[in-house]
């Protein structure tokens, strides 16, 4: 490695445009649930519009709103490191982290109310239900839980960009990293958005 | 690059040396190698399972193997041939090789990513042959992973299925790179109609490879979630339906047709001017017709499922968009005969591949044709007719192509040269023993012999035995090729920078290239194939 000479920094339109092609891969990735989604829902109307009421639509807009939130803080950290602010840039990271993981921990209660309620895929519970309701809560998992997979990836993601910017690896003229992370952020940001209305809202 | 005078001129293969140099590389031309070493393994893996299953079928009744060995050999022929010779194939070998090459790069848009791909790659590779291994209980699926059998038969098929999601992820990647370098590392002057030919094909392949990947990824996913979840999305029973699967499975898995012919188009539209002497004939059609494979190839994956329970309404659209994809298709097999129109044919080895790539890629896009529309299907359907038809593309065109390529680009990887005889001798036996291995299969096909028996009504053995015969001297071929190559890698004779007096950019540097390609980035003056023109540089 050590005679290779390749330059270590990517330019910036190259990497970004790395990076939006991924995020299509991303979007194609749940767009194979989607249509999923689609099917079944055309298939059981009304068991959809049964086993929507079943979810919490109040924390469902609670973890809608804290990433939004979220969105806007790690936008603002971008903004904050161009400006060479690099304590400011890494506060509003952490803020980032802190909603992701409270986005995490409401998950976490929402997901854990439906196993003590044995609601969950292969439980005689669910097994008892109508197919169309199997069919919701399978998506339902599967759904969220992709989702929370991409969550704890971005996490993952601005945590080593915090440390960058720590150590001034990324800095006011080298943030490819961050503004690449930032926009995986708001893909995760966007998908949850389609996934809140056609979960919780669409009874 | 260190400045010791060595007695060859510093390469790509001789500036670093030892096995971790190799590993730990970026050079995209390495991992090209790489890649090809690893494929031709797996390759000669899969070609021997082949051959096995080929003598159990010599005679009716059980020959070597029992029925099971059987369903686990075709459905590791298949997963090994598909997922990671046939479907990387072209693109991750020649594609790194020449790609940046061609355009004037120095290495593609990211090299890290690029290695990383390769690793990615291998990982699939071995947890897909650890999934035929491991506990006796190879999957008996079929390459297909067709549902409810694949989500109850009570073998390593969730292992199989990670294999073959980790190696689409390795494809994604590597078409992202594709992408990303062809739009931004083009040599200034290239525009894009000033792009050569393979390079296009890449483009439009790794457009493929982004957008239909990621849908057989998350169908893998939904069985793996269906077996060890118990989701039940494709499980009638708990209000699934395994013909949703069918679908999922095919809008990648058609499309991946073309991820694999594609790039063999593209490297025959490299050949066929060169041994010509000649410009490509219909430079933009060609263009325009790998685009138009790209689109439209990605709506006719109903066409394999015409009996498995469509509306009527929707078999018809997909009969007709199948028909309509045949058109670029042919678009280009015309222009590959009229570039060699009036030129000055030079019947050396990679032409003798290219156009048995036509004469083969020209029987098997017919026979799609006989799939492809709704009365003859019904027959055809399942039946030893399609195993034919399919190989006819998959290793008639893609094989063929593979070979060309290798024959084409050898000089330049390698700095030597091949035997012309040995290597005409193995085409002989390629040619011959192809067409006799999978030929008789139409016929005993359109007879009614279905596909995946190891058994067989007797009044098939002509055909099955005459395929049987077919397949050893194909194997006899294969031998001859790769020890022609492998032995002349390092004694052929020394080969001059350009052989075969191309005039893409590949053959404007030394042979074997420099580590990173050219000492000056060319300036591109006018379009690709001008041989009337002097050469810059």
């Amino acid at each position: 490695m050590s005679t290779t000479e390749h330059s270590e920094h990517i330019d910036s339109d190259t990497g970004k445009l790395g990076m939006w092609l991924f995020l299509f891969t991303e979007l194609f990735l749940f767009g194979g649930l989607f249509i999923v989604y689609a099917v079944m829902r055309s298939k059981y109307a009304a068991d959809f519009h049964h086993a929507a009421l079943e979810l919490n639509a109040f924390i469902g807009a609670t973890n809608t709103v804290v990433l939004l939130v979220s969105s806007m803080t790690v936008a603002m950290s971008l903004t904050a490191i161009q400006q060479k602010k690099a304590g400011k840039a890494m506060g509003l990271l952490l803020i980032t982290l802190i909603l992701a993981g409270v986005f995490m921990v409401n998950k976490y209660f929402e997901w854990g109310h439906k196993f003590e309620i044995h609601l969950y895929p292969g439980s005689d519970v669910m097994k008892s239900m109508p197919h169309g309701e199997i069919m919701f809560f399978g998506l339902y998992y599967m759904m969220t839980g992709l989702h929370a997979i991409h969550v704890i990836i971005g996490g993952i993601l601005l945590t080593v960009v915090i440390f960058k910017i720590n150590s001034g690896k990324i800095n006011a003229e080298h943030y490819l990293l961050q503004e690449n992370s930032a926009l995986y952020w708001h893909l995760v940001d966007l998908i949850w958005i389609f996934l809140f209305p056609l979960l919780y809202l669409i009874t | 690059m260190t400045n010791t005078v060595t007695k060859e001129p510093l390469n790509y293969l001789n500036h670093e040396t030892g096995l971790w140099s190799w590993l730990t590389s970026t050079d995209h031309k390495r991992i090209g190698l790489l890649y090809m070493y690893s494929i031709t393994v797996f390759f000669c893996v899969a070609a021997i399972l082949g051959l096995l299953m080929r003598i159990e079928k010599m005679a009716p009744g059980q020959t070597i193997m029992t029925a099971q060995t059987y369903n686990g050999m075709f459905t590791i022929h298949g997963i090994i041939m598909i997922f990671i010779v046939v479907i990387p194939g072209l693109a991750a070998v020649f594609g790194n090789i020449f790609l940046p090459i061609m355009i004037g790069a120095k290495d593609v848009a990211f090299p890290k990513l690029n290695l990383f791909s390769w690793y990615l790659f291998m990982t699939g590779a071995m947890l897909g042959l650890y999934s035929q291994f491991a506990n006796g209980h190879s999957p008996d699926t079929g390459w297909t992973f067709y549902v409810p059998y694949s989500a109850e038969a009570s073998s390593n098929v969730v292992v199989a299925l990670t294999a073959a999601f980790v190696l689409g992820f390795a494809s994604i990647l590597t078409g992202l790179n594709f992408i990303v370098t062809i739009h931004r590392m083009r040599a200034p002057g290239m525009t894009w109609f000033r792009m050569p030919l393979f390079p296009w094909s890449l483009y439009a392949t790794a457009w493929i490879q982004l957008l239909a990947t990621p849908i057989v990824g998350i169908t893998l996913l939904m069985v793996i979630a269906e077996r060890t979840l118990h989701i039940g999305f494709f499980d009638p029973s708990l209000g699934g339906d395994p013909v949703l699967y069918q679908h999922l499975f095919w809008i990648y898995s058609h499309p991946a047709v073309y991820v694999m012919i594609l790039p063999a188009m593209g490297v025959v539209t490299e050949i066929f001017p060169t041994f010509s002497q000649k410009p490509v004939f219909g430079y933009v059609p060609i263009v325009f017709s790998s685009m138009a494979i790209a689109l439209v190839g990605y709506f006719v994956w109903g066409h394999h499922m015409f009996t498995s329970g469509m509306s009527y309404e929707s078999r018809w659209f997909f009969s007709f968009l199948t028909f309509l994809v045949a058109i670029p298709s042919a678009i280009k097999v015309f222009n590959w005969l009229s570039t060699m129109y009036g030129g000055s044919v030079d019947l050396k080895p990679p032409l003798l591949f290219a156009i048995s790539f036509i004469f083969l890629f020209t029987i098997g896009g017919f026979t799609g044709l006989a799939l492809g529309s709704l009365a003859t299907n019904i027959q055809l359907h399942n039946t030893e007719f399609v195993v034919a038809h399919f190989h006819y593309i998959i290793f008639g065109g893609m094989g063929f192509a593979f070979f060309a390529a290798i024959h084409y680009w050898f000089p330049k990887i390698y700095g030597r040269m091949y035997s012309f005889k040995w290597a005409n001798i193995s085409w002989g036996f390629l040619f011959v023993g192809f067409n006799l291995l999978y030929f008789p299969l139409f016929i005993v096909g359109i007879q009614g012999m279905p596909r995946r028996y190891f058994d067989y009504d007797p009044k098939f053995q002509l055909g099955e035995a005459l395929s049987t015969i077919g397949a050893f001297i194909l194997i006899i071929g294969l031998i001859g090729m790769i020890t022609n190559l492998i032995y002349h890698s390092r004694r052929g004779a020394i080969a001059p920078a350009n052989p075969w007096h191309g005039v893409t950019l590949e053959w404007q540097i030394p042979s074997p290239p420099p580590h990173e390609n050219f000492d000056e980035i060319p300036v591109i003056t006018h379009e690709p194939y001008r041989f009337d023109h002097p050469h810059t540089n």
